[in-house]
């Protein structure tokens, strides 16, 4: 019995709605098993901060930020994003190694994005967002803001370099 | 005479639409000039996000807004055929609205609300500026209620017929928009207005963003509702055949209805403060509002396959060819399905829970809904136009050959300025940049889209002024327009009785709440349950 005879006379039709609907769970239902299988999702961190005491906080005072080994071979990058720019304003991190990103707005709302890489986050005042991602290829990138934060808004970007693994890495 | 005793307020809300339509048109080629940086003079930031917050509102909130309101009002009145609820209300609702609008421009064009048509809280706009928009929204309200209580007046005149399909999904249209706007509107009631007046010091922006994702997807189908009622309910007719089903568009409706609202997070997928689950679930709802856009796509076309073969087409193909392309109707519904393949398509990359990093507030979103919203929709908008004012104004079109070739002009304006748009996204460039100051690498690979997009620019507004003109002449036409009556389609399959469910809201609407609880419910306490900070304000 097929369920949508009930509302849908056309046998062609009723074809084409589970079509749809089975191309809806299917696109779905990839997107989900990649999602566990190869732990891949947007960034959702859910962390607090008062935005307007940065530079009271040990993880973002201006002294701390930056590239730092974590130990067991990754690295955490902090940076603050404030109008208009990103601190620290180069970043250096080496290829294939797993960097955790950990930014916080200092004023208003901005966005992250390094063309061509899996580098994207929006940067919210109230909220520490995260972001864990590799760099498979070296280069120089550019680090855009991409979220509109005031009339100087395009200016406002910095850059990440991809180093080979043997150079290491470090923010100036 | 008239049909309708809804004409005068449903040409005057149209008109208000397209004025404003054609001001954000002309707004929209300074926007593409000033952003490929040709002309020196007229590069400024004041002056770009100025426009593109004007352009953003007079686009998303005028023009759709005004557009709903006066087709609703005429559908109403006509395809139920019964008078307007309550008038004196109406036309109450209408100034409202158009109130809300002036207030809103006084800070919008001199520069003290460039916090774009998103509002972007913590950045502060000057408060007439939220408090025109909440008086457009809550003129708005006055809609919804008129034509909901129309449609109980019918049902009580008819008990147990079947609602008019026109009517049946303008009043989907209406609760969808009511559910819809309480989400924007609790931000700007709570927390813009009394933040930008200084009653309160801060927001939570978490909190507002999640407020404003409530409202920012459905709205796109309060504004893509009234294409679709044409596409179902007069699309058939003037293409010379029959509704392929009338079933499945109550369906559809349905389906907007229930999926629209509880899906708003894939407008925050790259935000923090809210965790992945409830991103994936709302992922799950974003796919499923896709299948009534799929239906409307199979049960539109196979109308018009009805209509072409009626015509004498034959084969595979031969049908579309027999179709009457010189009816603008017929015209724009067949550009309008080509713009939402393009568009589809794309859609489903940024609904995707990880697609959607590879192009986050990228211009390719802007080409995505430019060419969904602004070329299926509003190019649908003109095919209603083009086909009530005669109605309405009791005039023949000025030039039915002119508003053939603004629909064409229309269609390959917008494809030069979305198509390279998408280009552009993947090649990394941002949406919302007055200018490109970065590395020569990544902008030189930016350089021959941007030309593009300006040439699309030009010829939108040469499209949009093509349509304003063509609507003024008509009403000083000589020649009187004999058929009065709007023509709904007859579906190719009468039914005897209407399933209650499609012939009502009251199950939907509970369904929606339920939905809208379980998706929302969490998401919006975690900011009372947990300690946040709030924003002081930022000007721009």
């Amino acid at each position: 019995m097929d369920p949508l005879k009930a509302i849908c006379e056309d046998p062609l039709e009723r074809k084409w709605i589970w079509l749809s609907l089975i191309m809806a769970f299917v696109l779905g239902g990839l997107l989900g098993f990649y999602a566990l299988s190869s732990n891949i999702h947007p960034p959702s961190n859910v962390e607090t901060i008062d935005s307007s005491r940065l530079h009271l906080t040990t993880e973002f005072a201006e002294d701390n930020l930056g590239v730092r080994p974590n130990g067991d071979g990754s690295l955490t990058v902090t940076m603050v994003a404030a109008r208009y720019g990103f601190y620290p304003p180069r970043i250096e991190v080496p290829v294939d190694t797993p960097v955790t990103f950990r930014i916080a707005s200092a004023d208003v709302l901005h966005g992250v994005h390094v063309p061509f890489t899996n580098m994207t986050t929006m940067v919210v005042p109230g909220y520490i967002s995260e972001v864990n991602t590799s760099f498979p290829r070296t280069g120089e990138f550019s680090l855009l803001c991409n979220e509109y934060c005031g009339l100087g808004h395009d200016s406002m970007w910095s850059r990440l370099v991809v180093v080979p693994e043997s150079a290491g890495g470090e923010s100036s | 005479m008239n049909q309708s005793n809804a004409a005068g307020i449903s040409l005057a809300s149209m008109w208000v639409g397209f004025i404003a339509f054609a001001v954000a048109a002309l707004l929209g080629l300074y926007q593409v000039v000033e952003r490929m940086e040709i002309i020196p003079a007229l590069t400024s930031p004041e002056l770009y996000f100025g426009s593109v917050s004007t352009h953003g509102v007079l686009m998303g909130f005028v023009l759709t807004t005004f557009l709903v309101m006066g087709y609703g009002y005429y559908t109403a009145t006509t395809s139920l055929k019964q008078d307007l609820w309550n008038k004196p209300l109406a036309w109450f609702g209408f100034w409202l609205t158009v109130v809300g609008v002036l207030l809103a421009a006084g800070p919008l064009l001199t520069g003290n609300a460039s916090v774009l048509y998103t509002f972007y809280p913590p950045l502060m706009a000057h408060p007439a500026f939220y408090i025109g928009a909440t008086l457009l929204v809550v003129g708005s309200w006055v809609w919804c209620l008129e034509m909901v209580m129309m449609l109980a007046a019918w049902k009580k005149a008819n008990p147990g017929e079947t609602v008019p399909l026109a009517m049946y999904g303008t009043t989907a249209n209406a609760i969808l928009w009511f559910i819809t706007s309480l989400g924007v509107a609790s931000e700007v009631l709570f927390q813009l207005i009394p933040w930008s007046l200084g009653i309160i010091d801060t927001v939570d922006v978490g909190l507002a963003r999640t407020l404003f994702s409530w409202t920012l997807h459905a709205i796109v189908y309060f504004w893509l509702f009234p294409a679709y009622i044409a596409l179902y309910t007069l699309v058939p007719t003037a293409a010379g055949g029959r509704l392929f089903s009338d079933q499945m568009a109550r369906f559809a409706f349905i389906m907007l209805l229930v999926f629209s609202v509880p899906i708003g997070f894939h407008h925050l997928y790259m935000d923090p403060f809210q965790a992945g689950g409830w991103k994936f679930l709302h992922m799950t709802g974003t796919f499923m509002v896709a299948v009534p856009t799929l239906i409307t796509g199979f049960t539109v076309i196979a109308s018009l396959e009805i209509a072409g073969r009626l015509r004498g087409g034959k084969g595979l193909f031969g049908w579309i060819g027999a179709l009457p392309w010189g009816n603008p109707m017929v015209l724009a519904t067949i550009l309008a399905m080509l713009m939402l393949t393009f568009g589809g398509f794309g859609g489903m990359i940024n609904a995707s829970y990880s697609m959607n990093t590879m192009v986050h507030n990228t211009q390719w979103v802007t080409g995505h809904f430019h060419l969904i919203f602004g070329g299926t929709t509003v190019i649908m908008y003109f095919a209603i136009a083009y086909y009530l004012w005669p109605k309405m104004t009791g005039r023949q079109l000025y030039s039915n050959a002119l508003a053939l070739k603004q629909l064409w002009l229309w269609f390959i304006g917008m494809l030069i300025l979305t198509l390279p748009w998408h280009q552009l996204g993947i090649a990394g460039q941002p949406r919302r940049i007055s200018s490109t100051p970065y590395d020569a690498s990544l902008v030189d690979t930016w350089t021959t889209s941007e030309g593009l997009m300006v040439a699309g620019g030009v010829i939108l507004l040469l499209s949009a002024l093509m349509l304003v003109y063509n609507l003024y002449r008509t009403h000083g036409n000589a020649q009187a327009e004999t058929n009065l009556t709007v023509e709904y389609a007859e579906p190719l399959h009468s039914i005897q009785r209407m399933p209650h469910l499609m012939n009502s809201f009251g199950f939907w609407v509970l369904l929606i709440v339920v939905y809208m609880m379980a998706s929302y419910g969490y998401p919006i306490a975690q900011f009372f349950l947990m300690d946040t900070y709030g924003t002081v304000p930022w000007s721009i």
